[in-house]
């Protein structure tokens, strides 16, 4: 497959710059497939596993907000998150996990607790799906 | 030495040490403090500069100006974000981001979103509006933090609220060099590349370009708000140092000086009583 050039840049830094073969990504609308050639585009991210086609081989990324944009064949990522599978904290995500659980559960909690715990509810399952290899 | 008395001199010695003591103590704290915030700066510089990189070429490539973040609002009324420190002794930081944002806030009608506690306390004595006082501790703001202001500001400039949204901050150059300055985040303005229109006109909006920039917005003034962050504790923690350890200089010279000074007084003491033995025999 022709390589094209990919940047992916976090707040944290550079998640990776250089060739890939194909970028599958989770907008807001539903996954979308980056291969060489792709016409420009601009789409926001959604929350959802990101799979980039490295050299033949596929990586998994947990991949969480912002947007990705092709221009002239130069395909950018800028998410908010962006986390390959094997550096996952898969125990952090647990713990989220369980504490927007708790939130939700709970009566007594606010409308903006609530909307709060679904987002970190929605991220924690994106992180486990992520790194459990689902 | 008239007038001073050697023991008065010992005092002020003693008292420049201790003095000196603290500030080469917080020159090391800033020191420490500016390593970490330098690599965080380095970190994010990627993002910011990707971000804008972006949003610009989506801004010069877009023919329909449907979207509100790119037409100016009617309202005449502006609002800032001033990024500053939470204490003083900085050198000139707080006051040189202050003054240079206030400057600019004259003959507007202007609300503030002061960050830091320096900003907040100028601009409630100057009784200018403030948007809110929630994020007063510019050491504590997280990225998650930072994109709650944006979605807030966002939201705010659509509703028609302000008609533009700047944002001050401390750009850090160097260690030893920071200035200044202030940014438009809203509406987005176009920095025109000529040659760029050309090559790349067309642009797919997934789903519509109006959802897209709805979207993208809250999430570039979110990021611009943390490069800008960054940017300003990295400045902060410089600044400071600077500040110190020139204090530690100036400490240092006083010390130098005043040992000398005591020690002529404590010669002359001598030399005095010695005159006085050879006189009385």
């Amino acid at each position: 497959m022709t390589p094209f050039s990919l940047k992916i840049v976090t707040p944290d830094g550079l998640a990776y710059t250089g060739q890939a073969e194909e970028v599958i990504v989770r907008t807001t609308t539903g996954d979308l497939g980056i291969m060489a050639g792709h016409i420009n585009c601009v789409a926001p991210l959604g929350m959802g596993k990101a799979t980039i086609v490295i050299d033949g081989k596929r990586r998994y990324a947990a991949c969480i907000g912002g947007m990705v944009s092709v221009v002239d064949g130069k395909v950018t990522l800028v998410p908010t998150t962006f986390e390959w599978a094997d550096k996952i904290d898969a125990q952090r995500a647990e713990v989220s996990y369980q504490r927007a659980q708790d939130v939700l559960r709970n009566k007594n909690s606010t409308n903006t607790e609530i909307k709060l715990a679904e987002a970190r509810l929605r991220r924690a399952l994106v992180r486990k799906n992520v790194a459990s290899g689902r | 030495m008239a007038g001073v008395s050697s023991k008065e001199i010992k005092n002020r010695i003693r008292s420049m040490e201790s003095t000196k003591q603290i500030t080469k103590a917080m020159e090391m704290v800033a020191a420490s403090k500016l390593r970490r915030a330098q690599v965080q700066v380095s970190n994010a510089r990627p993002y910011f500069e990707t971000l804008y990189a972006t949003i610009n070429d989506i801004v010069v490539c877009n023919q329909d100006f449907s979207s509100a973040y790119l037409t100016a609002q009617p309202s005449t009324k502006s609002l800032y974000v001033v990024i500053a420190g939470d204490r003083g002794l900085a050198g000139g930081y707080n006051s040189n981001i202050l003054k240079t944002c206030y400057a600019e806030m004259d003959s507007k009608d202007v609300t503030v979103l002061p960050i830091g506690k320096k900003a907040l306390d100028f601009f409630k004595t100057r009784n200018i509006p403030l948007l809110t006082e929630n994020y007063c501790d510019a050491e504590d703001i997280s990225v998650g933090d930072c994109f709650s202001i944006a979605k807030q500001l966002c939201k705010a400039y659509l509703s028609g609220e302000y008609g533009e949204i700047r944002i001050g901050f401390t750009s850090f150059v160097s260690v030893l060099t920071q200035t200044p300055v202030t940014m438009q985040m809203l509406p987005l303005l176009h920095h025109a590349v000529p040659e760029k229109t050309a090559v790349s006109s067309d642009i797919v909006y997934e789903p519509d370009s109006v959802s897209v920039f709805d979207a993208i917005i809250p999430e570039y003034v979110g990021g611009i708000l943390y490069g800008a962050l960054c940017e300003s504790r990295a400045a902060e923690q410089a600044a400071r140092r600077t500040a110190m350890d020139s204090a530690t200089q100036n400490a240092d010279d006083m010390i130098a000086d005043l040992s000398l000074k005591f020690n002529r007084a404590r010669q002359a003491a001598i030399t005095q009583e010695i005159t006085e033995i050879v006189a009385g025999s």
